[in-house]
């Protein structure tokens, strides 16, 4: 995946000038995951930019540089460190367009690693979502795979709007899907059917994706065909999607890595509850992260949830 | 005297001891040769267990590790804390924890990935490694304006890097430090590197200490590879400190040899030449240059010392590597004094779910692998 991203701002560098990536370590080193790596030695220092170590600075000055006319695409090196620059991306960059009343409606891609997988150390393996999503005007897309996250990185950068893109940062080295080198983009806002099915809709995002198709393929085995939606798009999210699948397999489980209490997880089943109430056969299921802080390596694998905890879930509603 | 004598702002550096050990009289502080000599085995053996780290992590019986290689003397500034006093310590002090007395076996533990490591002795005045940049100066000021208003004797000393100095927060603390005149020294160790990028990208400014006079208080730039001059700077701002004449600044100009972390390829930023350029610098050699000019240091002493220390350090791996695995339940037992229901009942899934798998596990038998989470990770160099 860290290629496809890597190719998704060339690409865009090339055709669109006024773009230019900031944040630590991002040039010389090429980011310490490597995704822009050669970006600054073609694009130069002046549009990929080593900033000091600050991430509410990198976010701020990011929204400035947006009203200047750039296409900031600032990266925060670790979600962990998203919270350092909460001010300037939920009551600043979230908020300008309101705030002017239409006149800055600001074109900025906030690039941040995502997730846990990687036996990182603390605050390295966190998946804070949820606090994007419930931020008025905030845009977030988290891909789950290399071919959707250059198409839609490519959207974001042409968005216009504040963007906040999640990478999964265990697929960046684990999944090598070849990408089109042409130029393609994927819709922001729309989901896809990862995997058709009409017993039980699973739905995920980001790295939770492969776990999710990984669990279906296990099911199919025990007799169930399980659909999986990949959300791709976060805010604004597509429940057309989800009710839709729901509708037809009157089952839900939802998967996702954050902690369960009002994680994004919450906020599907209400929309499900809301508009397919009816067409549940079964109460709904959250294979998630638990309530309590990301343990380091040792513990990690316990805390993530995956395949083995989706497929226990799934029997469960199944069996409702 | 040392404040008064050297200013940041001209550019001056306190050095006591130079590269070939020899030593400024007039600057020396209060320690004797044979403590400098106490204090130079505690260096080899603090060296010797950062070089271990590297290597068990190579051979995958360590997680992600930041080295401290090169900056032994100003990690060693630790020692010079009196009982009294707070370690409030960034990632990389692993050396300062060493001194301030914690079990290597823990400190090992922890960045094996077992949060277990972060259960210092009680009693212990030194507070969990901080993973956020720039973080913990503010908790330091909090600490040492408590101790403050309750007549604590103590200083809180905040240790952070040369990159955290961009921080908002090392800036808000600084200024709150200065406004309420709180017992703090700030720490920074500026080993010319925030992973990729240079001290130059971080400031204009010339040097840090100088920053000191912006807040309202005293600071300094000290040679971080001098031994005695982080002993001299550093006794004389926690004395300021603890007599209510406020906070103070320390910068330790130092060099990391290593890489930034175990995940870090530092070939992408400079080269093996400009490491080798700063070798001279080593803070081990030019002790052993002034120790053994006293006769208080030979290549067979040195055996010996390396002997001891490899005792020593092998004995904390034995330690750490001995420790049970954390059970599974110490996920939850720390999130909340009491766990509401709907986490108990979390952590109760969790376990009939381990049970389950055990046994289908057990039905499989030679089935799968089932150690969770052991998909090959990417490298993150964070
Ligand atoms: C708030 C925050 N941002 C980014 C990181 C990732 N990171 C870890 S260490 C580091 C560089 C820190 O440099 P410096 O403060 O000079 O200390 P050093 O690591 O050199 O000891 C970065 C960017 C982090 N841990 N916390």
């Amino acid at each position: 995946m860290v290629g496809a991203i890597n190719l998704a701002l060339d690409q865009e560098m090339a055709r669109d000038q006024r773009i230019m990536i900031l944040g630590e370590d991002v040039g010389l080193e090429g980011g310490v995951f490597r995704v822009t790596d050669g970006l600054q030695r073609k694009y130069g220092p002046r549009r990929v930019v080593d900033t000091p170590l600050a991430e509410s600075a990198i976010v701020g000055v990011s929204l400035g540089l947006a009203v200047a006319g750039m296409l900031p695409v600032p990266e925060i090196q670790f979600e962990g460190f998203l919270y350092l620059a909460l001010d300037q991306l939920c009551n600043q960059l979230g908020r300008y367009r309101t705030r002017s009343r239409g006149r800055f409606g600001l074109g900025v891609v906030l690039r941040v690693p995502w997730g846990g997988g990687i036996h990182a150390p603390e605050l390295h393996s966190e998946s804070p979502e949820a606090v994007l999503v419930h931020t008025p005007g905030l845009t977030v897309v988290a891909p789950s795979n290399p071919y959707d996250a250059k198409g839609l990185l490519a959207s974001a950068l042409r968005l216009g709007e504040p963007v906040v893109f999640c990478e999964p940062k265990r697929l960046y080295r684990a999944v090598k899907d070849e990408v089109p080198e042409g130029d393609y983009t994927v819709p922001i806002g729309r989901a896809r059917v990862a995997r058709e099915g009409k017993d039980l809709t699973i739905v995920a995002w980001g790295a939770m994706v492969r776990e999710a198709l990984r669990a279906a393929e296990e099911l199919q085995a025990m007799g169930f065909a399980a659909e999986v939606v990949d959300l791709r798009t976060l805010a604004p999210m597509d429940s057309a999607a989800v009710v839709d699948s729901v509708r037809k397999t009157g089952r839900l489980l939802i998967a996702h890595e954050a902690p369960r209490t009002m994680g994004l997880g919450a906020e599907i089943a209400a929309r499900v509850g809301e508009e397919a109430l009816t067409s549940l056969l079964a109460p709904i299921e959250r294979v998630t992260g638990f309530d309590a802080v990301m343990p380091l390596s040792q513990l990690e694998g316990h805390y993530l949830p995956d395949y083995r905890r989706i497929v226990a879930g799934a029997r469960k509603t199944l069996a409702a | 005297m040392y404040f008064e004598r050297f200013d940041p702002a001209k550019g001056q550096m306190l050095q006591v001891l130079d590269q070939d050990g020899r030593v400024a009289e007039d600057l020396r502080p209060d320690l004797t040769d044979q403590r400098i000599r106490e204090l130079y085995e505690r260096l080899s053996v603090m060296r010797l267990a950062d070089q271990t780290a590297l290597s068990l992590q190579r051979e995958g019986r360590m997680g992600t590790y930041a080295p401290f290689y090169g900056q032994e003397a100003a990690q060693a500034s630790a020692a010079f804390l009196g009982p009294s006093d707070w370690l409030v310590p960034s990632y990389r002090e692993t050396g300062a924890l060493f001194m301030r007395g914690l079990p290597l076996a823990l400190l090992y533990r922890y960045w094996m990935g077992d949060e277990r490591g972060m259960l210092f002795p009680e009693g212990t005045r030194v507070l969990p490694v901080e993973i956020v940049v720039g973080a913990q100066p503010l908790h330091a000021v909090g600490l040492s304006w408590g101790m403050m208003l309750q007549g604590d004797p103590g200083a809180a000393v905040a240790y952070f890097g040369d990159g955290a100095s961009s921080q908002g927060d090392v800036h808000e603390a600084m200024n709150f430090a200065g406004v309420f005149r709180t017992p703090t020294v700030f720490v920074c160790q500026n080993n010319q590197f925030a992973i990729s990028l240079p001290r130059s990208g971080q400031t204009a400014a010339a040097n840090i200490a100088l920053r000191a006079a912006g807040y309202g208080f005293p600071g300094i730039l000290v040679d971080g590879n001098d031994l005695l001059a982080v002993a001299g700077a550093m006794t004389e701002a926690l004395a300021a400190a603890r007599a209510g004449s406020g906070p103070r600044l320390i910068e330790m100009l130092t060099y990391r040899f290593g890489p930034h972390t175990t995940s870090d390829d530092p070939t992408k930023y400079r080269t093996a030449s400009d490491v080798e350029a700063h070798k001279p610098f080593d803070p081990l050699l030019r002790l052993r240059r002034y120790l053994g000019g006293r006769g208080l240091w030979s290549e067979q002493e040195e055996r010996l010392i390396l002997a001891r220390a490899r005792a020593e350090v092998e004995e904390a791996v034995r330690a750490a590597e001995a420790m049970p695995p954390a059970p599974p339940s110490d996920i939850f037992d720390y999130t909340c004094r009491t766990a509401p229901p709907s986490l108990e009942r979390q952590k109760d899934e969790l376990d009939a779910f381990l049970k389950g798998e055990a046994g289908r596990g057990a039905a499989e038998a030679g089935g799968r692998a089932s150690r969770p989470g052991s998909g090959k990770p990417s490298a993150g160099r964070g």
